[in-house]
């Protein structure tokens, strides 16, 4: 191996000249400058304007320098590279200044105090209350609802995979699609019809569980199909013929091969529902009490109470409606968390 | 254990598609049977249609006899589980269950298929590794995943998965084909003792390896792509090798053509 210094004379045809690490950084550095003074001298106050002249500059001034330097297919990488990174901090922008906002704003009152207090005796003006009644009553309803429909959606993607020919299994997928696209103010009332007109049951828990069910179920079958897809055919076969009836290597050799993602589909389709407002406003209608139980009486939501917070326009109400905006987010990352750690735990171990 | 295979009249479909045509054979228990000939003349659907695993394919269709001793395995009230676990199979790739360790991959068709004592499933799965030749290679690895394994070792773990039921009849589809010289010999050597207890058919594209190990060859062609593959004839492995009485057969093993 020599060492000698690569002069664009004697190059070796297999290296080409390469730009240092540091070049992206010193072209960013230089554009951002760049279009800072360009905004100056125009008079332009927008930080999006000279944001923007500034990302223009990068991109050309990066293709510009390494398609002289290092030729055009580099370049043309580096261009590539650049506009991958433009679109993702485009998608993280919106993201991280909502998750900002929300605990910025959300901070202020949550305390253990608001999240084991309800607002029985708190008007909407005052300061003080909490959101128990509300966290007492999503966690009963979404609970209730993945109690129905991670059965139902897990054995009708097991019927559509695994035995599904035909007519019916078509008729099935063709109803899940439908179902998938129902708006959730559809669903409520689709319930408040069935639940409140025809068989006169008052507003309730379950009645807003029965509404989300609706909407779980067809996500709950989608993702479970897909995970059970994924399982080789190899290994029915290799259970199957070791004289091991169907529904038993389904039982032991194709769930447990998918446990983990079936287990991330309910977690996101749980997420999904849980911020659902139509349907418990329709149905389960909202209350200032705490009432445990989900199979009578109105309950609280925590979606239904920070538009209902929001609406009372009162500072403290619109400091409360911000401080349950950040519990429902906890909640949901929390869920996305557990769900990615099922999943990591569960997956089909390779090692030694 | 090990049972006479006679199969009479046997097509098999695939939708519509006749993948082999009127196959008439008789495998002797207690022997190794292998089965060679062209890619896609129909061996691995003519393995799979003797422990009904045909049928698993979605379309698969079979007609004709094939009889297990005296019964014939489709014959009505037949139940194709049944079959299965007097059948055994060792597929081509190494197919290890992922979720599993290497104990219970070797467990998995006894622990699958009804209750045992702890001690009995103990001795079991010891001789069935011991009965594949991997015994002392993972002996000391039983609670690790069987998909640790190298390719050769997962495809032993999947001989002594598929002899740990006690089948009559193992069928073996390339059982070697992913494997290296020294995993192959092991795996011939386990045949040649398994063909004590069972009865052996191995599909294989290897000349050498159908001499070395079978009693009996069958040679299996088909006209044309599209048409349905035939049993063209089934010898002693010495008769097929040396004089063939068929002159295709004979084309075929002195590599000119198939
Ligand atoms: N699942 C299937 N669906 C439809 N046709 C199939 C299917 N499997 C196999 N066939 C067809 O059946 C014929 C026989 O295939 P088979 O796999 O039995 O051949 P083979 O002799 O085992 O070949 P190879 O030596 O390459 O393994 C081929 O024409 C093949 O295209
Ligand atoms: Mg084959």
């Amino acid at each position: 191996m020599s060492h000698a210094t690569l002069t664009p004379k004697n190059r070796s045809s297999l290296r080409g000249a390469t730009l240092p690490k540091w070049f992206p950084w010193a072209v960013a550095a230089g554009s951002a400058a760049a279009g800072l003074g360009i905004s100056t001298v125009a008079g332009l106050h927008s930080s999006i304007q000279w944001a923007l002249i500034a990302a223009v500059l990068f991109v050309a001034g990066s293709f510009g320098i390494s398609s002289r330097v290092e030729g055009r297919r580099q370049a043309k990488d580096r261009v590539a590279t650049s506009l991958v990174w433009v679109a993702f901090i485009l998608a993280v922008i919106p993201l991280a200044s909502l998750v900002w906002e929300t605990v910025k704003r959300g901070v202020e009152v949550l305390d253990g105090y608001f999240l084991t207090h309800s607002m029985g005796v708190v008007g909407d003006a005052e300061p003080g209350g909490g959101i128990y009644h509300a966290i007492l009553g999503t966690l009963e309803q979404v609970g209730l609802a993945t109690l129905f429909s991670v059965p139902i959606g897990v054995l009708t993607a097991i019927y559509l995979v695994e035995y599904g020919r035909g007519r019916l299994a078509k008729a099935v997928t063709f109803f899940v699609d439908v179902m998938t696209g129902i708006p959730s103010i559809v669903a409520g009332l689709f319930i408040l019809s069935l639940w409140v007109l025809i068989l006169e049951m008052g507003p309730s828990g379950v009645a807003g569980s029965f509404a989300l069910c609706i909407l779980m179920i067809p996500v709950v079958v989608r993702s479970t199909e897909e995970m059970l897809k994924l399982v080789p055919n190899e290994l029915r076969e290799a259970s199957l013929a070791l004289g091991v009836p169907k529904w038993r290597t389904i039982l032991k050799v194709v769930l447990p091969t998918s446990v983990g993602g079936i287990i991330t589909g309910v977690m996101l389709a749980i997420a999904r529902i849980t911020g659902e407002t139509a349907p418990v406003l329709l149905l389960v209608w909202g209350t200032d009490f705490i009432n445990a139980n989900p199979f009578k009486d109105p309950q609280e939501s925590l979606p239904m109470y920070i538009y209902l917070q929001y609406n009372a326009g009162s500072d403290p109400a619109h400091d409360r409606a911000w401080a349950a905006a950040l519990t429902l987010i906890a909640f949901i990352m929390i869920l996305n968390l557990v769900a990615r750690g099922i999943a990591r735990w569960k997956a089909p171990k390779t090692g030694r | 254990m090990a049972k006479r295979i006679d199969v009479s009249g046997l097509n098999a479909y695939y939708g519509s598609f006749l993948a082999i045509e009127d196959i008439s054979m008789t495998v002797e228990p207690r022997s190794v049977t292998a089965f060679i000939g062209p890619s896609g003349c129909g061996k691995s659907t003519f393995l799979r249609t003797l422990n009904r695993m045909h049928e698993v394919t979605p379309g698969g269709r079979v007609e004709g006899k094939v009889m297990l001793d005296d019964e014939n395995l489709y014959g009505a009230g037949i139940d194709p589980v049944a079959v299965r676990r007097e059948v055994g199979m060792v597929f081509q790739r190494p197919n290890p269950f992922p979720t599993m360790s290497v104990y219970d991959n070797v467990a998995a068709g006894l622990r699958l298929n009804g209750k045992y004592k702890k001690s009995e499933l103990d001795d079991i799965v010891e001789k069935s590794l011991k009965g594949a030749n991997l015994w002392n290679e993972v002996k000391d690895r039983l609670n690790k995943p069987g998909s640790g394994l190298s390719g050769g070792q997962q495809q032993r773990l999947c001989i002594a998965r598929a002899i740990a039921v006690e089948p009559n009849v193992l069928l073996m589809d390339e059982p070697c084909s992913a494997l290296d010289p020294i995993s192959t010999l092991a795996i011939e050597d386990l045949i040649g003792e398994l063909k004590e207890r069972f009865t052996i058919v191995i599909v294989t594209h290897n000349m050498q390896q159908a001499a070395r190990v079978s009693d009996r060859t069958a040679f299996f062609n088909l006209a044309a792509v599209g048409q349905p593959g035939k049993l063209i004839e089934i010898d002693d492995t010495e008769r097929i090798f040396s004089n063939p009485s068929v002159q295709a057969t004979e084309d075929y093993i002195s590599g000119r053509f198939g």
